[in-house]
């Protein structure tokens, strides 16, 4: 499979502190990559350097064009949806605005359609359309940010921990939605969990980050498997 | 009975010059954190376009929508421009930037227009056969402009896609730059049209209050009494305030305090709702009380 | 803030230039160095506020005008020797900074900005109301005379009264370099920089700013009166806004959080509207503003930044003006905590 995402000698700074160390990696088209790693690892800084939200150094070529540098609201608009960490939620808004926001940047006429779409996915939303979003529980914020991110109509999905803070039943459910939004809409997908194994359940490949370096990386079920992995992360 | 209806319509006129001012403020407030106390000023500086259009022989309303449109400019500009640095400075800085261009914008308007006190026009008739006295054609015609400008301004936020990613970019800039918005943008636009309302609030009021460049610093007092009372992170809030202060003002001046201390009102109403209920009438209670 | 000692030298100098200048300019140039002493005392109580304590006024022309009105009422109506009338007006106007710092001072930041901004706009219509008119002369004022030599001294009158003026600055200023770089100092930048640890380590803040409130507008009161003797006149309108704003701009062109910072200010306060009147009327504001927003960008830390730059070359200077609100998500070292640990222990 070509590479959507392609990230050579990534570094990424806080201020003058260094916490990404050159990484490399890639995100095949329509396949699903994880990072894993624990806290601190650089895994969320990862994620901000690809959308220009962090000082960064290094090359991100996305879908054949060189994107470091450049403005976050231009790389979003190039095709890059991005599932933030604390789901970064527009609290004072209407669950409806917050899904018309994340296709504001689009200028075609489907955008009704998508959100009916979205809904197939996730119908709680429907339900809650016109409160106001700072009033949904976790898991009901967790989903609007994936619906708020797939009505950019991205190439690339980025999603930050989206299992943090929620209830295992709720977890599983949306890591199943995850899986079919993969294989229905052949979304590409990068996700950053600590949860290491549902992760690699959804991923095909994955990379193991550890202090802003990655440390091991290969396809998912070799890395299910690697006993270093299961000692340190998999707990078992 | 008559002479308080008087009172209480005068004061729903004034109150929606106040309104537009407070509106203008808690726009620039809500996207930035920033209180703009040169908004007075620059509100004077547009009245003076406008009066320099019209004495160019250009008709009323034409001269309206051009300064509007000159306002509206100079507000992006000063966003780009001046505040672009300012949006993580300490509130030393930006309040020394706003005091700076409050001097700027004070100074120039009397540079180019002088001190001299200026007659406005209004481009409502003298007298009218409908209001029946207790409230004069321009207060009438000033409360109606108000009005349908904070009815526009309300449908533009709530209906438009514009509208939707200006207060999207106000509440949440991180997120607004991950759907793609341009949020730097945003916010010089939010200036402009926070420029653009005061202009209108200057040469609604500069009839009633005579044309100089201190004129607005009383009416930026009470609109942030105005701004206060409603609640300074609440626009719905703060129009409302700008009316009920401008009522306040009117009565009390009328039967209690005088004219005399009229500002001096504005001041205790600020300092009362300050200590009393920080967050305004209908504002989110977040007020840092350090 | 580490104490370094700082070189007496220069400071004996400034002193003897500054007494050498009552024999050697004229009386006019004493009235202006008059009033840039009286200037430098309340930037310097306006310093303690903003500069010490994080809190922001826009309104320390209200306590200027007090005091003058202060000075002025005693001088006219009671014959009050103007040198008593310091003490009165500084009483006066701590006690006016104590009532309006009470309740403001519970309010964060910006909020205070606006409060202080509205005192300072209603100044001038308080002090023209009619039931205060038998002691503040209305829109007329006050006129009132300069004080002769004591002792029968041969100097002329404002020779007399700049190096008056000069010896109270001398004993404010000493004063203020005590106190704030004593126990007090320290707690009051601790409340600044980090509010909550401060409170950790027992120290009242609501109380300290109040207190700081107080002192600060007893300063710049006392700059209001001995502004009034200089002037020889009272009046509404001399206490618009502008007397906050220029006070506000020579603090932060002189400098925050330094005494000759205070000095530099009111320097330039003084005698840029002469340099500056010459091209408009308009041109002083203007120009101030041009200033204030210049180095608000390029020199936060004022003349006195630049000294220190100059004189330390490679030293970055702190701007204080980010020690003033550490931006919410950033953590900051919690220095000035560990300094009173450091200090008391």
């Amino acid at each position: 499979m070509p590479a959507l995402l392609e990230v050579a000698a990534l570094s990424a700074f806080y201020g003058e502190t260094e916490v990404l160390h050159g990484i490399d990696f890639a995100v095949a088209a329509g396949g699903v990559t994880a990072l894993l790693g624990a806290n601190g690892a650089g895994k969320t800084t990862t994620l901000r350097a690809i959308c220009g939200m962090v000082r960064a150094r290094g090359e991100i070529v996305f879908d054949g064009e060189a994107i470091a540098g450049r403005a976050t609201e231009a790389i979003a608009r190039r095709g890059i949806g991005h599932v933030p960490d604390g789901r970064g939620t527009f609290l004072e808004l209407s669950v409806e605005e917050n899904l018309r926001l994340g296709a504001i940047s689009r200028g075609d006429r489907g955008v009704g359609d998508d959100i009916e779409r979205m809904f197939g996915y996730f119908p709680k939303l429907r339900e809650r359309l016109r409160q106001q979003a700072g009033t949904l529980s976790g898991g009901e914020q967790q989903m609007l940010a994936i619906a708020r991110a797939l009505l950019l109509r991205p190439k690339l999905l980025l999603l930050d921990e989206p299992s943090f803070g929620l209830a295992p039943l709720i977890v599983t459910e949306m890591f199943a939605i995850l899986a079919r939004i993969n294989r229905e809409e052949r979304m590409s997908m990068l996700i950053v969990e600590q949860n290491a194994n549902l992760a690699l359940a959804l991923a095909d490949h994955a990379y193991l980050l550890e202090t802003g370096r990655i440390m091991m990386s290969g396809a998912a079920a070799e890395m299910r498997e690697n006993a270093a992995i299961r000692h340190s992360y998999l707990g078992y | 009975m008559q002479a308080l209806l008087h009172q209480i319509f005068s004061g729903i006129a004034t109150g929606g010059i106040y309104a537009s001012v407070a509106l203008a403020l808690v726009m620039i407030y809500q996207a930035t954190h920033h209180v703009n106390f040169a908004q007075g000023e620059m509100a004077t500086f547009s009245t003076y376009i406008a009066l320099t259009l019209i004495e160019a022989g250009l008709p009323y309303w034409i001269a309206f929508v051009i300064t509007v449109a000159i306002s509206f400019v100079i507000g992006v500009v000063i966003e780009r421009v001046l505040m672009r640095p300012m949006t993580e400075a300490p509130v030393l800085s930006s309040v020394g930037v706003f005091i700076g261009l409050l001097l700027i914008f004070n100074s120039v308007t009397g540079w180019i227009f002088t001190y001299t006190v200026k007659a406005f026009p209004s481009p409502f008739p003298e007298t009218s056969r409908f209001l029946g006295g207790w409230a004069s054609p321009h207060e009438a015609g000033a409360t109606a402009v108000t009005l349908i400008v904070l009815a526009l301004v309300y449908v533009f936020f709530r209906f438009t896609k514009l509208g939707l990613a200006m207060r999207a970019a106000a509440f949440n800039p991180v997120s607004s730059r991950l759907v793609g918005i341009h949020v730097g943008w945003m916010l010089a636009l939010g200036w402009g049209l926070a420029a653009a309302i005061g202009a209108i609030a200057g040469m609604m009021v500069a009839p009633i209050v005579f044309l100089d460049p201190g004129m607005m610093s009383g009416i930026l007092l009470y609109a942030f009494a105005g701004a206060l009372l409603g609640g300074i992170d609440n626009a719905l809030g703060a129009v409302i305030g700008g009316f009920a202060v401008g009522v306040i003002e009117n009565l009390a001046g009328a039967y209690l305090v005088g004219a005399e201390l009229k500002l001096t009102l504005a001041l205790i109403i600020i300092l009362a709702v300050l200590i009393l209920k920080p967050a305004g009438l209908f504002g989110r209670a977040i007020v840092s009380r350090v | 803030m580490s104490a370094a000692r700082r070189p007496i030298l220069p400071v004996i100098l400034a002193l003897g230039l500054a007494v050498a200048l009552a024999f050697l300019v004229s009386d006019y140039r004493l009235f202006q160095l008059t009033m840039v002493l009286a200037y430098a005392i309340a930037i310097l109580g306006l310093d303690m506020l903003i500069g010490y304590t994080g809190q922001i006024s826009l309104g320390h022309g209200a306590f200027y005008a007090v005091g003058a009105y202060t000075a002025a009422i005693l001088m006219a109506n009671f014959d009050v020797p103007y040198w008593a009338t310091l003490p009165i007006a500084a009483l006066i106007c701590a006690g006016f900074g104590f009532a309006f710092g009470f309740p403001a001072l519970r309010l964060g930041g910006l909020y205070l900005a606006l409060a202080t901004f509205a005192l300072a706009i209603a100044v001038p219509q308080l002090l023209k109301y009619k039931a205060f008119e038998a002691w503040t002369g209305g829109v007329q004022g006050i006129v009132i005379s300069k004080p002769d030599p004591p002792f029968g001294l041969k100097l002329s009158q404002d020779q007399w009264l700049y190096l008056f003026t000069l010896m109270v600055t001398v004993v404010l200023f000493l004063l203020a370099r005590n106190l704030l770089r004593g126990r007090i100092g320290l707690a009051m930048r601790a409340v600044r920089d980090h509010a909550l640890a401060a409170e950790a380590m027992g120290v009242d803040i609501a109380l300290l700013k109040t207190r700081t409130f107080a002192l600060s507008a007893m300063y710049t009161g006392i700059a209001g009166a001995l502004g009034a003797i200089a002037v020889q006149f009272v009046a509404p309108d001399s206490f618009s806004v502008l007397v906050s704003i220029t006070l506000f701009v020579g603090l932060v062109v002189g400098g925050i959080t330094s005494l000759a910072g205070a000095v530099f200010g009111a320097i330039f306060i003084v005698f840029l509207p002469n340099i500056a009147e010459n091209i408009s009327k308009a041109a002083p504001g203007a120009i101030y503003g041009v200033i204030l927003i210049a180095f608000l960008y390029l020199l936060p830390m004022g003349f006195a930044g630049l000294r220190r730059r100059v004189a330390r070359p490679g030293a970055t200077a702190q701007p204080p003006a980010q020690a003033l609100t550490p931006s919410p998500g950033t953590p900051s070292p919690g220095k000035s905590a560990a300094e009173i640990r450091i200090k008391s222990g």
